[in-house]
C-alpha cells in the first residue's frame, strides 16, 4: 500500500472507529464509579488470606500468576528474537571502540555516584514488591537502567566486560525457569500449578505473601537481564559494529544529530 | 456521568494510528505504535479508577480503606515492561531491514519489491 | 484531585498528539520521553504508583534510548 492509499483508508475507517468508540464509552461505568466487583474481591483476598499488602503484586504473582507466566515468556521470546536479529551481518565486523569527544568530569562523577544508589534502589524495589509499590518488573528495569550509568560515565569497556552476554543469557533463562519451577513446586506441594504453597505470614511483614517475593525475585532477575541484553544489543550495533565499506573511527558518526552517549566511549579508549 | 478519560484513550489510539499511516520512517512507525499502545493503559486505569480512593497498597492505610481497582493496574503494569521488549524486536527488525535494503522508508521498501 | 487528573489527561493527549505528528525521528524520541513522563504523572494521579514506576523507567528511559540508538544506526532522518 502506498502512503496515499493508507491515508485514504485511515480517513474512511477512523470516523467509524471514533463513533463506535464514543458509543462504547457511554456504556462503560462512569469514571470514578464505585462499581468494581472484581477489584473488591481481589483486595479482600490479598489483605485477608494471602497477607500481601501490595494488592497489585498479589494479583500479579498470586491470584493471576499464570498470566504473568505468559508475560514472562513473551519477554523471553522477544529477547531471543532481538538477539538473533541484531547479530552481526556477514559484511560487518567489530572495529573496536570508536573515539570522539570526551566525558565531562561532572558527568563521570554523577555516573559513579548514582550507580550504587540506583542498583540499591532496584534491589530494594524488587525485594519490597509485596509491601510497597514495586516488584520484579519495575525493580528489574531500575536495576538494568542503573547499570547503564557506567556507559554514561564513559566506561563502556568496563560495562561490556562486567556484563558478558553469556552470563546475562544464563541469568535470563534461570529467571524464566525459576518462575516455572516455583509453579511446578506448587503443583507438587499444593495440588495446582502456581498455587501459593508457602505460609503467607502476617500482613506488612517483610516475609509475607508466601510465594509472591520468590516470584518477584525470579521476574526481577529475568527482566533485569532482558533489559541489559536488549540495550547492550543496540549499543553494540552503534558503538562497536560498522559496515566495512564505511569509514572507520570517529569520522563516520556524523549523522545529523549525534547521540551524546556515543561520543562518551572516547575517554575509555584513551585511558588504556 | 464522566467519560472524558475514555475518550482521551480513544484519541491516543487514533492519533497513534494516524502517525503509523503517515509514517515515512520505520523508526517513526515504531514510536507511533507505542503511543497507540499507551491508549490501552489509559483506558484500563480510567476504568479502574474510584473517586476519592487511595492506591491499592495497605502499607500505611488500614485494611478496609476504599482503594482503586488493583486488577487493571496489574494488567497494565506487566504490559508496560513486556511492550518495551516487543518494541525492541520491532527496532531490531528495522535495523535488519536497513542492513538488507539500505532504507527504512516503507514506500521505498515497497518499490524494492516490485 | 479530579482537577489534577483532568490536567494530566490533557497533558497526555497533547504530548501524545505531538509525538505522532513529529516526523523527524530524533525529535520524536525526545518527545516520546516527555510523553512517557506525562503518562507516569497521569498514573500517579489515578492512584496507580506501581504502574507509574514501571512507566517512568520504561517510557522515559529504555524505549527512547533504544529508539535513539536505532536512529544512529539507520542514519537519522531520511
Amino acid at each position: 500500500m502506498t502512503r496515499r492509499s493508507r491515508l485514504v483508508l485511515f480517513v474512511i475507517v477512523a470516523p467509524v472507529f471514533a463513533a463506535l468508540f464514543f458509543l462504547a464509552a457511554q456504556g462503560l461505568p462512569s469514571f470514578g464509579s464505585e462499581f468494581h466487583p472484581y477489584g473488591d474481591r481481589a483486595v479482600e483476598m490479598a489483605t485477608g488470606q494471602r497477607a500481601t499488602a501490595n494488592v497489585v503484586s498479589s494479583v500479579n504473582f498470586d491470584q493471576r500468576a499464570i498470566d504473568t507466566l505468559g508475560e514472562e515468556f513473551i519477554l523471553f521470546g522477544s529477547v531471543i528474537g532481538t538477539i538473533v536479529l541484531l547479530r552481526p551481518a556477514p559484511e560487518e565486523r567489530e572495529t573496536g571502540l570508536r573515539s570522539a569527544g570526551r566525558v565531562l568530569p561532572t558527568t563521570r562523577l554523577a555516573g559513579y555516584l548514582l550507580l550504587p544508589v540506583s542498583v540499591l534502589v532496584g534491589l530494594y524495589v524488587i525485594a519490597h514488591g509485596q509491601l510497597s509499590p514495586g516488584g520484579g518488573f519495575q525493580g528489574g528495569v531500575v536495576l538494568a537502567t542503573g547499570w547503564h550509568l557506567l556507559y554514561v560515565a564513559g566506561r563502556y569497556t568496563a560495562l561490556r566486560r562486567a556484563a558478558s552476554p553469556t552470563v546475562l543469557e544464563i541469568a535470563e533463562s534461570v529467571g524464566a525457569a525459576a518462575y516455572a519451577a516455583i509453579g511446578l513446586a506448587g503443583l507438587v506441594i499444593g495440588g495446582a500449578f502456581l498455587v501459593n504453597f508457602l505460609p503467607t505470614g502476617r500482613l506488612n511483614d517483610l516475609l509475607s505473601g508466601g510465594t509472591v517475593p520468590l516470584l518477584n525475585g525470579a521476574v526481577g532477575v529475568a527482566v533485569a537481564a532482558a533489559i541489559v541484553l536488549l540495550l547492550s544489543g543496540f549499543l553494540e550495533q552503534e558503538v562497536v559494529l560498522r559496515q566495512t565499506e564505511e569509514p572507520l573511527a570517529g569520522s563516520s558518526i556524523s549523522t545529523e544529530e549525534p547521540l551524546a552517549g556515543s561520543s562518551m566511549v572516547a575517554d575509555d579508549a584513551e585511558q588504556r | 456521568m464522566i467519560t472524558l478519560p475514555y475518550l482521551v484513550a480513544g484519541w491516543l489510539f487514533l492519533v497513534g494510528c494516524y502517525g503509523l499511516v503517515t509514517s515515512r520512517n520505520l523508526v517513526h512507525t515504531v514510536a507511533c505504535l507505542t503511543v497507540a499502545q499507551s491508549a490501552t493503559y489509559v483506558l484500563l486505569l480510567a476504568v479502574g479508577f474510584r473517586a476519592g480512593a487511595t492506591a491499592p497498597v495497605f502499607a500505611d492505610v488500614p485494611v478496609g480503606t476504599r482503594v482503586v481497582d488493583p486488577v487493571v493496574q496489574a494488567l497494565s503494569l506487566t504490559d508496560i515492561v513486556v511492550s518495551a521488549t516487543v518494541t525492541a524486536v520491532l527496532l531490531a527488525l528495522t535495523v535488519q531491514i536497513y542492513k538488507r535494503h539500505g532504507t527504512v522508508n516503507p514506500d521505498e521498501l515497497r518499490a524494492l519489491q516490485d | 484531585m479530579m482537577l489534577l487528573i483532568f490536567l494530566a489527561l490533557g497533558l497526555v493527549a497533547v504530548t501524545g498528539t505531538m509525538v505522532a505528528l513529529t516526523q523527524q525521528p530524533a525529535r520524536q524520541a525526545v518527545m516520546l520521553s516527555v510523553f512517557g513522563l506525562t503518562l507516569a504523572i497521569l498514573f500517579m494521579t489515578v492512584q496507580a504508583p506501581d504502574v507509574a514506576l514501571s512507566q517512568l523507567a520504561i517510557g522515559t528511559a529504555v524505549v527512547p534510548l533504544m529508539i535513539m540508538l536505532t536512529i544512529q544506526k539507520v542514519g537519522g532522518p531520511q
